[in-house]
C-alpha cells in the first residue's frame, strides 16, 4: 500500500512541495468575511471535466465573476455513493471523456490563475488514498486550493486528512446531516475547518420536494457548537430555496440544479453558452440572496 | 466504540471497525448515526439469550440446518492422491444459498430495532432471494437492487423475489452489476436510513457489516468443524470456498482460524483469464483502496477509479472483496487463487457428474480449483469444501453456453 490516508497517525501529514509556506487557510477566513460584513455566502458547484476540462474552467471563472464567494470543483468518481443521478451523470460524462486526476489538478490551477476566490475541491476518499493524503493535499495546494470536502469521510476517519490539509494551508470541509447526533456535531465542530457543510435532508445530491423541512433544526444544533461558518447544501434548486436556506444558515451550496441546467443545454452546446447560463444563475442567486428582507 | 467481541477464535475487528489496516467506515455523515445504531443493536443481540434461541429454531426449522457434510468419494477418487474431499452443502439450505444464514440474522436484527422496511443488494440474486423470503415471513417491506445485466442472466430469481412480494428495483447505471447495485442500495439508505434496514449481503462494506455478516455465517464452519471430527476423528487438512466478497468463505474459514494446522483457500473468478484484465479476482491482481465505506483489496486503476469486473458468475462479479479476507491475505493465513469462467464450467460438470450435485456458478469456482490446490497438500489429505448454493438458477445461461459443446 502507499503511503495511505495516515488516519491514526495525527501528524503525519507534511510532504514536501506544496505551498511555498502554509499560511492560515483562505477557504474559511473569506467565508467569516463575507458573514461579518453582513451577507449570504454563494458557493457554485462545477464537475471538473464535464463535459472537458476547458469547458469547467471556463463556466468557473465565469461563476467566480458573477458574484460566487467560493467555488466547489467535483472531482469525477466512478463511485459517488453519496450523490443522486444528477452528479453521477456529471461524473460519468467527464470520465467518459477521458479525464485523469492529474490533468484535473492542471485543471485547478489555471482556473486559480484566473480567479480569486476560495476552491474547494469535492473528491471521494479513494482518489486521495491512492495519491497519498500528504501528496494528495501538496498537489492540491500547489494547484491552488484552499479546501477539501470528502463526503464519504466521517469524522472517525479524518485525522489524518486533516493534518495534511492543515500542513498545506487548506480547510478539511466536514459534513452534518439531520441524523447527526449533538455528541457527533460536538466531535465534527472540534475537527472541521473552514466551514461545516449542513445537509439539509436525509439522502443524496439533488432535489426532491422536502429538501428545507430539517434544516432549521439542524443549523441550530450546530450553531451552538461552533462559530464556523455553516453553509447549506443538497437540493437548492432555485432562488426561493436558497434565499430561505440562507435565512437560517451563513450561506448555500448550489451544485445539482447547476450541473443539470448545463447539462439541459445539450452535448452540443458551447462553451460560451454554459458559461453565459452558468454565470445567470449565479447572477439570480446572488441577487436573490443579496436583497433578502433583513 | 468497545472493541468487538472475539468469537470462535477468529480475529478483529478493533476498537475502529478494522481487521488490520483494513475495513473501517467511509461512508456519507448521515449513516453514522444508524450504523453505530446496528452495532449496538448487534451487541444487544448477541448478549441476549432469547436471540440465539429463536435464531436457531429458525435456523432449524425454517433454514433446514444443520446442512450435511457429504462425503464426496468418486470427486474424491477422481482427484486421487488418496484425498477425501467432504462437501459442505449449503446449497441444501431453504432457497438454495448460504445468504439466508446471514438474511435470517439481519432481519431478527431489524425486528429489534423497530424498522418495518428493508433493502438488500444482489448480484446472482441468491441474497436476494434470501431477503425477499424473510421479509415475507416476518411481514417486511422489501426492496432489492439489482443490476439489469444481472436480472438478464438471473432472469429466475428475479422472477422468485417478485413472487415472494419483493420490489426488484433495475440498476442501470455503471457496469449494470453487483457495484453497482451495492452504490444505490447505500444511496437508498442514506435516503430511507430512519425507517429501514440494510441487509448487505456480503461480508464486505462498512463496519459492522463484515463482522456481523461473518458472524451469522460461520455457523457454516462451526457446524462442519464438528461434523469433520465426527467423520473423520481429525480436523481438515484444508477448507476450500470461492470468495467474490466473501460471505461463505468466511462462514466457512472463521471457525477454523484459530486452528493452525487447518490451511483456508478462497477461490476468486479469474473470469476470462488475468492476463486479460476482464476478472473479479481483487485479492489476487487489486490493490488496496475504498470501495463501499471500507479499506480492502479494490480492482482499480492509477487515480483510484474502479474497474469493471467480469465473471461468468454474477454473484462474484464484484471489483472489491472483505476487509477480514484482505487481512488473512496479507498475513498469509489464508491462500487466495484464481479459477476461470472455464474451470469453473469444468468444476460445475465435475461436480455433477461424480456426486450428482449440480452447484451454482459460484460454488463451481470452487470446485474448479481443486486439482491444483490439492496439488499442493500431502498425500491423503483431508479436505472440506463449501459448496454455497445450488445451481438451478444457472441453468438457463449454462445451457446457453453450453448448447453447441458435444457432451463428454
Amino acid at each position: 500500500m502507499n503511503e495511505g490516508l495516515g488516519a491514526r497517525s495525527p501528524g503525519a501529514g507534511g510532504a514536501p512541495g506544496g505551498r511555498p509556506e502554509a499560511a492560515a487557510p483562505r477557504l474559511g477566513a473569506s467565508l467569516a468575511a463575507v458573514r461579518a460584513r453582513g451577507a449570504k455566502a454563494l458557493v457554485p458547484y462545477v464537475m471538473l471535466g464535464d463535459p472537458d476540462l476547458e469547458t469547467s474552467v471556463r463556466v468557473a471563472r465565469a461563476m467566480a465573476e458573477a458574484g460566487a464567494d467560493a467555488i466547489e470543483l467535483g472531482m469525477p468518481f466512478s463511485d459517488p455513493l453519496a450523490d443522486g443521478p444528477v452528479i453521477q451523470a456529471a461524473g460519468q460524462r467527464a470520465l467518459g471523456g477521458g479525464y485523469r486526476l492529474a490533468r484535473g489538478l492542471q485543471a485547478v490551477a489555471d482556473l486559480r490563475r484566473q480567479v480569486a476566490c476560495p476552491l474547494a475541491l469535492m473528491t471521494y476518499v479513494n482518489p486521495i488514498l491512492q495519491r497519498g493524503a500528504a501528496s494528495f493535499c501538496a498537489e492540491a495546494a500547489r494547484a491552488g486550493a484552499d479546501g477539501l470536502v470528502v463526503p464519504d469521510l466521517p469524522l472517525e476517519e479524518s485525522a489524518g486528512l486533516g493534518a495534511s490539509c492543515r500542513a498545506q494551508g487548506m480547510d478539511l470541509v466536514l459534513l452534518v446531516a439531520p441524523t447527526s447526533t449533538d455528541e457527533r456535531i460536538a466531535g465534527v465542530a472540534r475537527a472541521a475547518s473552514g466551514f461545516i457543510y449542513c445537509v439539509s435532508v436525509v439522502g443524496v445530491t439533488g432535489a426532491r420536494e422536502d429538501t428545507l423541512v430539517r434544516v432549521p433544526a439542524t443549523v441550530v444544533r450546530v450553531r451552538a457548537r461552533t462559530a464556523l461558518p455553516l453553509l447549506v447544501g443538497f437540493g437548492i434548486n432555485s432562488v426561493e430555496k436558497a434565499v430561505r436556506a440562507a435565512a437560517v444558515a451563513d450561506g448555500v451550496i448550489v451544485a445539482s440544479w447547476i450541473v443539470q441546467a448545463l447539462a439541459d443545454l445539450g452535448a452540443g452546446a458551447t462553451p460560451e453558452a454554459r458559461a453565459a447560463l452558468a454565470s445567470r444563475m449565479v447572477r439570480v442567486l446572488r441577487a436573490g440572496l443579496d436583497a433578502r428582507p433583513a | 466504540m468497545r472493541p468487538a467481541e472475539r468469537v470462535e477464535g477468529a480475529e478483529g475487528p478493533d476498537a475502529h471497525g478494522r481487521f488490520g489496516p483494513y475495513g473501517g467506515q467511509y461512508v456519507p455523515e448521515t449513516v453514522m448515526p444508524a450504523l453505530a445504531e446496528l452495532e449496538a443493536a448487534f451487541r444487544g443481540a448477541l448478549a441476549d439469550p432469547s436471540f440465539h434461541a429463536e435464531l436457531e429454531r429458525l435456523l432449524r426449522d425454517y433454514v433446514g440446518r444443520p446442512t450435511p457434510l457429504w462425503h464426496a468419494e468418486r470427486l474424491s477418487q477422481r482427484l486421487g492422491r488418496g484425498v477425501r474431499v467432504y462437501l459442505k452443502r449449503e446449497d441444501l439450505c431453504h432457497t438454495g444459498a448460504h445468504k439466508i444464514n446471514n438474511a435470517v440474522g439481519q432481519a431478527l436484527l431489524c425486528l429489534r430495532m423497530g424498522k418495518k422496511r428493508v433493502i438488500a443488494e444482489t448480484g446472482a440474486g441468491q441474497h436476494g432471494v434470501a431477503c425477499a423470503t424473510v421479509a415475507a415471513l416476518f411481514g417486511l417491506r422489501c426492496r432489492v437492487y439489482m443490476g439489469e445485466e444481472d436480472m438478464e442472466r438471473q432472469a429466475l430469481n428475479v422472477f422468485r423475489m417478485r413472487l415472494l412480494g419483493t420490489e426488484v428495483a433495475p440498476v442501470s447505471a455503471g457496469t449494470r452489476t453487483l457495484k453497482d447495485a451495492l452504490n444505490e442500495a447505500i444511496r437508498d439508505w442514506v435516503t430511507n436510513v430512519e425507517t429501514t434496514h440494510y441487509i448487505l449481503g456480503t461480508a464486505a462494506g462498512m463496519h459492522p457489516y463484515p463482522w456481523l455478516v461473518r458472524e451469522f455465517q460461520a455457523v457454516i464452519g462451526r457446524e462442519a468443524r464438528r461434523q469433520v471430527l465426527q467423520a473423520e476423528g481429525r480436523l481438515p487438512d484444508a477448507a476450500v470456498a470461492c470468495v467474490g466478497g466473501g460471505s461463505n468463505a468466511i462462514g466457512l474459514f472463521a471457525p477454523f482460524l484459530a486452528d493452525r494446522g487447518v490451511r483456508l483457500f478462497g477461490v476468486e473468478a479469474a473470469g476470462r483469464g488475468l492476463e486479460t484484465g476482464e476478472h473479479a479476482a481483487s485479492l489476487t491482481a487489486g490493490r488496496p483502496g475504498v470501495l463501499h465505506g471500507s479499506l480492502s483489496y479494490v480492482l482499480q486503476d492509477e487515480d483510484g477509479q474502479v474497474l469493471n469486473a467480469h465473471s461468468i458468475s454474477a454473484g462474484l462479479d464484484y471489483p472489491g472483496v472483505g476487509p477480514e479476507h484482505s487481512h488473512l491475505r496479507d498475513t498469509g493465513r489464508a491462500t487466495y487463487l484464481a479459477c476461470t469462467d472455464a474451470e469453473a464450467l469444468e468444476g460445475m460438470r465435475l461436480l455433477g457428474q461424480t456426486e450428482g450435485i449440480i452447484p451454482a456458478l459460484e460454488s463451481a469456482h470452487a470446485v474448479g480449483a481443486l486439482e491444483r490446490i490439492v496439488a499442493g497438500l500431502p498425500e491423503g489429505a483431508l479436505v472440506v469444501v463449501g459448496v454455497s448454493g445450488r445451481g438451478d438458477k444457472d441453468m438457463p445461461q449454462v445451457a446457453k453456453l453450453l448448447m453447441n459443446e458435444p457432451a463428454p
